[in-house]
Order: structure tokens, then sequence, then C-alpha cells
């Protein structure tokens, strides 16, 4: 996968909430404040200057908290908000140029959505809820039936075809929502705090469920979270929204060794770090010559502790795909595991 | 003296109103102050400046009696213009109510029984319904009010199916566009809030007595008020999340519609039918006052000729009525909101 040919690319996105929007645009352009901007002219400011590019075959996560214009980010990129300016540019072509009618097609046929109130049609069953993308399209019937059965089986749900979705717990509605929206069969799918409204168990298992569908769909996804724990475990780009703005967006491991702003250092401080870094975000050059052992690049800090038992005098020799990439030693993994020293010693 | 002269003396419009004296035939009050009988009126007892008052003063300003006949004249000239636009547009109605009246009532007494059961039947499918509607219907019978009833009952079917056909289209109108409910609004609320006798006036004057159609317009106007009102609200009730994921699929309008809100709002749509066949039951009777057939005539003539049985009679026929178009519609909306939330 080329990375410099995005699949889905941001360029200098703005949404004022509003009447009359185009206006007070110049305004943020020029450095206002969403606090300003509401004492002054009565608008809000949901997005400023947002520039992303997110890449084909990769999950995207945006994380923020609430009120910080997650949710409204993923409504531009389908157009369910109207941009006040900027790009959305999706496989090339500018969706923000697109008629009515091409819109829906774009909608039809390149994005599906998950949503975090599942958003299910409630007199319908599990099976046409799952055909319903199809049916919109004008598929015929027997498409739409073998299309819809086949990924509810795919998600868990074989047997449930004739149930409806009050019959279901969350979870369970709530695959039923990926199962509509991988019937689709589209490239991009946007996911709006899909797993937020389910509790800690169920979620781990949808997360799980989510990274095992990717490894074989290779969508692009763009996934919305407020929690942490879930945007590193699913994310390959990470982006950080605070009041509209992106603060930071890079690689996950990156940001969290290298926070780059007191608010993002606040955010990850919380994490527990042994389990999310890998192994390969803290290896050095390979410079000993004996190592008590091999470990995987991708494991996690955590399992190295529990390999050396907790002695900090070790070195290990870190492999990745059977080659030597370098060496850690336990004494830097500890370092790893305290926000403050980590990141003023990468800085 | 008349009380208002000081104010036509001080405009100095005395001249001007000498001048029109009311060629009007006399009124009785000035019949009185003629024969000199008039009553020493007490200080206090000044008129209020009303166009009688004014005019006692000053010929050129027109009596009441005289505007309440402009308001007739008025509404007879413009009468044929009205006729001839709304004669061939309600000329249907009348063929519904009749065709409809006259399977009702000539048709044998078992086959519509066994029709209205079945009916009764599909719509419910509650053993306990049918039986309540079984037996009211045979009560009808056994007193001989079968005719009446289902005379009753054919206006209440046809003033409801036409109240439906047009009520939920401008029900979904409305909850389009916030412009057409702020214009359709006042409009239900006069509807409602209007007392009835005061349209049956100018109805009986645009439609010909004895064509249905003359009852079938006021029982329509009244009873279709809910339904457009619940229609609108239904749809506007509609989970906004639901409706996002219609967009979010590329759905289009009439998709959305037919798939997502009229399904939705259907259970509303439900609840203002039944408030619309309970309107038309109320109403059948009281539109007995301009020739509409039915239960509601023996109602009139109880009141008309005070026989007390037979008002006493009509009316318990209407409650069993109303209570079997109630427990049948409800049921009918309750089996809906089942298979919408099936839980297990």
């Amino acid at each position: 996968m080329l990375k410099n040919t995005p699949k889905v690319k941001l360029r200098g996105l703005f949404k004022i909430f509003g009447a009359d929007d185009k206006s007070v645009l110049p305004h943020v352009q020029n450095g206002m404040s969403k606090e300003e901007l509401l004492e002054k002219h009565k608008h809000v400011l949901g997005l400023q200057a947002i520039d992303v590019d997110m890449q084909a075959g990769e999950i995207t996560v945006v994380m923020g908290l609430s009120g910080s214009g997650k949710s409204t980010l993923i409504r531009h990129l389908n157009r369910l908000i109207e941009p006040t300016a900027g790009e959305i540019v999706v496989d090339g072509e500018d969706v923000t140029q697109l008629s009515q009618a091409d819109l829906r097609t774009l909608r039809q046929e390149k994005m599906s959505m998950v949503f975090q109130k599942f958003a299910l049609l409630p007199h319908r069953t599990v099976q046409q809820n799952a055909a319903m993308s199809l049916e919109v399209r004008g598929m015929d019937k027997e498409t739409q039936d073998t299309e819809a059965r086949k990924w509810l089986e795919r998600v868990g749900l074989g047997g449930y075809e004739d149930h409806y979705p009050s019959q279901l717990s969350g979870g369970m509605q709530q695959r039923v929502g990926i199962a509509r929206a991988l019937t689709a069969n589209t490239d991009i799918m946007l996911m709006d705090e899909a797993f937020s409204a389910l509790d800690p168990l169920i979620r781990t298992d949808m997360q799980d469920l989510l990274l095992e569908l990717q490894l074989e769909l290779k969508k692009t996804i763009i996934f919305i979270t407020h929690d942490l724990d879930e945007a590193l475990k699913l994310a390959d780009h990470l982006v950080i929204l605070k009041d509209g703005a992106v603060v930071q967006q890079g690689e996950p491991q990156g940001i969290l060794l290298n926070p780059a702003d007191p608010y993002i250092e606040d955010f990850v401080s919380d994490i527990n770090r042994a389990r999310v870094l890998r192994i390969r975000s803290i290896t050095n050059p390979l410079k000993s010559k004996k190592f008590a052992g091999d470990v995987e690049a991708d494991d996690n800090l955590e399992s190295l502790i529990a390999l050396s038992e907790g002695d900090t005098a070790l070195t290990y020799r870190v492999m990745s795909d059977g080659e030597p990439i370098g060496e850690l030693n336990m004494r830097d993994l500890v370092k790893a595991l305290v926000p403050r020293i980590s990141s003023t010693q990468a800085a | 003296m008349a009380t208002y002269d000081w104010f036509f003396n001080a405009l100095g419009l005395r001249d001007w109103c000498d001048a029109g004296t009311s060629e009007a035939p006399m009124s009785m009050a000035d019949l009185f102050a003629e024969t000199g009988n008039a009553v020493e009126e007490p200080f206090y007892a000044i008129p209020f400046p009303s166009l009688d008052a004014l005019n006692e003063a000053c010929g050129q300003i027109t009596q009441t009696r005289d505007v309440v006949k402009g308001l007739e004249e008025g509404f007879l000239a413009i009468r044929p213009a009205l006729r001839t636009i709304l004669d061939p547009i309600t000329q249907p109605l009348s063929w519904m109510l009749d065709g409809t009246l006259y399977l009702f009532t000539q048709a044998p007494w078992f086959l519509i029984m066994a029709m209205l059961l079945l009916v009764t039947w599909y719509a419910t499918r509650s053993v306990s319904v049918m039986l309540f509607n079984a037996f009211c219907l045979s009560f009808f019978a056994f007193v001989d009010h079968f005719g009446p009833a289902m005379e009753t009952l054919a206006v209440i079917l046809v003033c409801t199916v036409i109240s439906a056909i047009f009520g939920i289209p401008i029900g979904i109108a409305m909850s389009k566009s916030n412009r057409l409910q702020r214009m359709v609004i006042p409009v239900l609320d006069l509807l409602q809030t209007l007392p009835t006798f005061v349209y049956l006036i100018p109805l009986i004057f645009l439609f010909p007595i004895g064509e249905s159609r003359l009852y079938g317009i006021a029982i329509t106007l009244y009873a279709i008020v809910p339904i457009i009102r619940l229609t609108d609200l239904g749809i506007r009730l509609v989970d906004q999340d639901v409706i996002e994921a219609g967009n979010a699929f590329g759905m289009n309008a009439r998709q959305k519609l037919s798939k997502v809100e009229l399904p939705l709002a259907l259970p509303n749509i439900m609840a203002g039918l039944n408030q619309t066949i309970m309107m038309s039951l109320a109403m059948v009777v009281i539109a007995s006052m301009v020739t509409a057939p039915g239960l509601g005539v023996l109602v009139l003539r109880g009141i008309r000729n005070l026989e007390l049985g037979v008002g006493l009679m009509a009316g318990i026929c209407i409650v069993l009525l109303a209570v079997m178009l109630d427990r049948t519609s409800k049921a009918a909306l309750s089996r809906i909101d089942r298979a919408k939330s099936k839980t297990s």
C-alpha cells in the first residue's frame, strides 16, 4: 500500500455551526478562539483546520473527549454534516463538490457506517436489517439474502436471522450493525463510537472481532472513540482532537512515548503502559553480544516483564520475522513505564 | 335625542348625518319611542356605541341587521362560484357514501355480520374482541336497530377512509415543512374548537340538502384533525439516529419515508386513526340534523318529540358501537406495536 496516496484526505476542514457560518469563517482562520466566537458572533466552532490522511487498509482512530468534535468530524466524511470550508478527498474525488445523487451513490457504494446507538430498524428482522444497504441499492432479493446471511454468520450471529433487534442484547445488536456495514461491501467503514454503549467485556470482544475481521478484509476504517485504551488497541494511525482541532496525530506508540503537549500527557498518564507499549517501540540498536533470550518485537512489555521475572539486569534480543532488529535492556523498559521520564528523555 | 348625538355634532358631521336618514324599516325600539311609551332610562344606562346606537344618532351609520344581511348576500353571491368548484370535487364523496350505505343496508344481515367479524379477526387476531363485536352486532339486530346501526357504521367507514386518504399525506407534508406546519396548525385548531353547528350553516347553503356529501364533508372536516396531527407528530418523533442511518446508507427521500419514517410512525398514525373513527362517530350523531342517516336520526327524534325511550335505546346502541370501534381499532394498534417491537 503506497503511503503517499491516502484513501481519505482531509485538507483545511472547518466547520462552524450557526446561521451565517461562511461570513465568520475568516475570524476563525485568523485565530479567533471558540469562546470568543461564541461570545461575539453567536456561532459555535465545530472543527478547525483539520488535516488528516487516512491510509487504505488501516484503522484510523479519532480520539477526543466529548465536545471535541470527533463525531462532527466523522459525519463530514459522508457529508451527513456539510463543511464550512475545506476539502474531503476520497479516492481522489472531492466529496464536497458532489451532487446529491452522486453523494447518495458514494454513501451506498463507498462508505458504510456503524453507529453508537446501533440505529437498527426495529420493525425489521436482523436479516432484513443487515440487507438494508443492498436493498437501498436495488439489488435483487437473492443477493440481498445470501450476502446478509454470509456477514451475519461472519460476525457470529448465525441462527439469529429471524429475530428482531429488540430481542438481542446490546452487543449482538451492534454485531448486526457491523454486519449491515459489511454487507454494503464498501472500502471505507465509519464507526462512530461503535462500542461505547457496550459494557467492558463485550466491548473487548467486539474490538477483537473488529481486529480479526480487519486482518482478513483490510478495509479503511475510521473509528471514533473517547476511550484511550480502545484507541491504542485498534489504531494504526491515531488522531487526537481537542476543541475541534488536531492536537497530535501519528502512530499510537509514538504518541504514547512522545506526547506533544500537557493535554495528551494527561490523557496517556492513566494508561497501563506495560500492556499497551510494544517492545518494538522502545528497542535500542544492537550493541551487546550476550542476551538473556529472544523476544518478539510486537509483544507488549507486560509479557517481557513476566519473562524476565522482574530482573532488571537482563538484556534481550528483539526479533522481528526471525531477524534480530535490536536489543532491549530491562532498565530502559522500566523507565518507559513512567510517563514523565520517558517523555523528557525522548525530548 | 340619541346618546351619541354630541359625538357627531362635535365632529361637525350633523349635516352629513341628517342628509342620509335611513329609509330602513323601523326597529322595535323606534316603534316604542314613537308610541311615547318609552321607559325613562336611568342615567347609567348608556348604550355601548354599537352600530345600532350610532345609527340612532346618525342616519349614515349602518345598522347591525344590515351588516348581517350583507354577510348573507355576500355568501350567496360567491356561492355559485364556490359550487362550480366544489360540486365536481365532492361528487365522488356522495357516490362513496351512497354506495356504502346501499351495501350495508341491502345486503342480508348474516353476510354483513360475517364480513364485519372477518374484518375484526383480520385486524386484531383477538378472540375476545371478536366475541364482543359478535355480541354487539347481535344486540343491534335483536332490538331491531341493526339497520340504523349499519347506516351509522357505513358513514363512519367512508369518512374515516376519506380522512386517512387526505389526512396522512397532509400530515407527512407537515412533518417535512415547518412553514406548512405553522400554517396548518391554526386551521386544525379552528376545526377542532369551532362548535360543529357553526360550520354546518355554510355547508347547508353550499351543498344541496339531501345529498349525502353534505354530512360527509361535515363529518370529515371534524374527524380528519387527529389523523393529520398524529401523522405529523409520529414522523417528527422518529428516532433521529435511525434516520441518520438511512441517510448514511444513501437512502433517498422516498426510501426514507417508506422504509424508515412511516413504519416507525405507524403506532402514532394508528392512534390518530382510532381518534378519527371516534370523532366520526360523535359527528355522525350531530350530522343527523343535516340528514345523516343512522342512529343519530333516532336520537334526534327522541329530542324533538321527547320520546325518551327511543332516544335512550339509540343512545345505548351508539355507546356499544363506540366501544366496539374503539376496542377493535385499539386491538389492531397494539398488534402493530407488538409486531414492531417483539420482545422475547
